[in-house]
């Protein structure tokens, strides 16, 4: 075992083993199409099984934090949207929560409400297509991908018609939202939201009983939920693997005290838990849903003391974290009581749910890396930042 | 019953299929480019510069006060102030931009610029055919190519368009009143002081 301890991997190698046979390292990734965008792993591979991965990012690293630290206060909110740009709305609002604390701005009622509603239909069509990639990763090519493409199509659209762009959205403002929802806009989304769980029920018909999905996914890539909570993941992973925290819950942060909702639990905290805690999450968003798209009041949706040019908080620092699609996300802003922040840090759930890559695939397979990694959900604007 | 899961996706597979042939929802596909969806009023991709009027170098409402230019936050506008005057909407002499450049290709369609502005003179455009050839000139757009009339904002922003016209309109009748009372209480001054002046010119008449 000595060798295997002390071998550092290099790309594409043979490794003498003490016993008989010989080790393989083999890199994947970059561009290898399963590892959801740019992403590489150093794989050690005794036959077929894993003896050591090592995951290599930075990638797609783009300066985001030192950006933050040059640019305005507002001026970092379009590069928000570019994090994990499936859930643009969380990323705002995480960013917006961290600077109203910084500042000390009042949210008002219909914003607070506007947010609840753009964040949980986020989560809506970011579990679903997770759940595609999922399967697509598994082989299932093509069909349950395209009807999760489907479903956030319908949730693009309302995204589209409120904040005038599918992903990018930059809609939330410091102290509230940038505008008012447009006419007809609450009865569109009631539509979607009414119709999304028959798209769950067909989802679940579709793959939750198939033999083949159970015999990849069950019992592989378990995550114990002491590992899970030493190493800092967070969101459905930790759920799945049976710790009950939920930031919605934990840390009232918004409205969310106001939602009759429960959080979902896994059990056995295998790529299986993991795919079903998404389902069962959807099945609560809409529940939030419905809820707020039926209390929302009538009011202001920015608090008028919030100013969008020469916004300059006074010195000091904050944290602002929300429960994203994928965990925990968190801003830091250290203010110096000037027009841009001092030191910009995000705490990105995927990459913090990434580290433990390792432990959950060895002695897995190698086809099995890439559903685990699936499962992890990433999102590679996110993790290299 | 091993297989029982695999044939109940299968029947939804096939639901879904047979479906498409009666249901128009569930035929999702758009047939791009000879289909082509309704944009809803809100989208927006790259900015453009309001004219008011005819000539779009005369009715620019862009005063170059580079407010845009300094929020910008990958700065992709580069604006030149001129060295003199034109008159505004109201009328008011006003510096104009000699150069306003956006770089498409840096542009990333955040709408900070058009937040910001405080003379409602850049707003989004709604086109979003704009591959070229060219990868560096075709992208970098001057004042020329960006000024659009404003009944093309009306066209694709109509509610913003109004509530913008209503908003300037205000702003040009309290300008004009209050030029109005301004001019008014100058004549006022001069009459006074022509009142005045006359008096004085006048001997006292003594008793």
């Amino acid at each position: 075992m000595s060798a295997i301890a002390e071998m550092s991997p290099k790309n594409y190698e043979l490794i003498a083993k003490d016993d008989d046979g010989e080790l393989l390292e083999v890199s994947m990734g970059p561009h290898h199409p399963s590892t959801h965008g740019v992403f590489r792993m150093d794989v050690v591979l005794d036959g077929e099984r894993i003896v050591k991965l090592k995951p290599v990012f930075g990638y797609l690293h783009r300066n985001h934090e030192k950006i933050g630290e040059g640019t305005s206060y507002l001026g970092s909110m379009p590069y928000t949207d570019r994090l994990d740009y499936f859930c643009s709305l969380t990323n705002n609002w995480a960013y917006a929560l961290s600077v109203e604390k910084l500042a000390g701005l009042q949210v008002p009622e219909r914003a607070e409400y506007i947010r609840v509603i753009t964040a949980e239909l986020t989560r809506l069509q970011n579990h679903a297509c997770l759940m595609g990639f999922l399967v697509q990763d598994m082989g299932a090519s093509g069909t349950p991908l395209m009807y999760a493409f489907r479903e956030r199509e319908k949730i693009l659209d309302l995204f589209e018609s409120l904040t005038g762009a599918r992903m990018m959205c930059n809609y939330m403002r410091f102290g509230g939202c940038r505008v008012d929802l447009p006419a007809g806009w609450l009865a569109q989304a009631q539509k979607v939201v009414d119709e999304f769980p028959k798209f769950i029920d067909e989802f679940e018909n579709l793959l939750a009983g198939n033999e083949i999905l159970m015999a990849r996914t069950q019992n592989i890539g378990t995550l114990s939920r002491e590992l899970a909570i030493n190493s800092g993941v967070t969101g459905p992973m930790l759920r799945a693997a049976g710790v009950n925290y939920d930031l919605r819950k934990v840390d009232h942060y918004g409205i969310y005290d106001r939602f009759q909702f429960r959080v979902p639990l896994g059990d056995h905290g295998d790529t299986y838990d993991r795919y079903m805690i998404r389902v069962l999450e959807m099945r609560e968003s809409v529940k939030i849903l419905e809820q707020a798209l039926k209390g929302i009041p009538a009011g202001p949706i920015i608090d008028p003391k919030a100013k969008l040019r020469g916004f300059r908080p006074k010195a000091g620092e904050a944290y602002g974290r929300i429960e994203a699609p994928k965990g925990e996300l968190g801003f830091y802003l250290i203010s110096d009581g000037s027009p841009n922040p001092y030191r910009y840090r995000v705490r990105p759930p995927s990459f913090i749910n990434l580290t433990i890559l390792e432990d959950m695939c060895a002695g897995q397979l190698i086809a099995d890396v890439v559903i685990i990694l699936g499962s992890v959900d990433i999102v590679l604007g996110e993790v290299d930042r | 019953m091993v297989g029982e899961g695999i044939i109940k996706g299968m029947a939804e597979t096939a639901r879904n299929f047979l479906g498409s042939y009666v249901s128009d929802e569930r035929l999702t596909t758009v047939q791009y480019p000879e289909e082509r969806d309704v944009l809803p009023e809100a989208t927006r991709q790259f900015p453009f510069l309001v004219y008011d009027g005819n000539d779009p170098m005369a009715g620019l409402r862009c005063v170059a006060c580079q407010i845009c230019e300094k929020e910008c936050p990958p700065k992709c506008i580069c604006i030149e102030k001129s060295k003199d005057k034109k008159p505004d909407y109201v009328g008011k002499p006003q510096i104009y931009p000699a150069k306003f450049d956006i770089d498409l290709s840096v542009c990333m369609s955040c709408q900070i610029c058009v937040e910001v502005c405080p003379f409602e003179a850049i707003k989004m455009d709604t086109e979003y055919e704009l591959s070229t050839t060219d990868r560096f000139g075709g992208l970098l757009v001057d004042k020329h190519q960006l000024a659009k009339p404003n009944s093309h904002f009306h066209q694709i922003h109509p509610t913003d368009a109004n509530e913008v016209d209503e908003r300037l309109a205000a702003e040009k009748a309290k300008f004009e009143a209050k030029t109005k009372a301004d001019a008014e209480a100058k004549a006022k001054a001069a009459a006074e002081a022509r009142a005045k002046a006359a008096s004085s010119q006048t001997p006292p008449v003594s008793a």
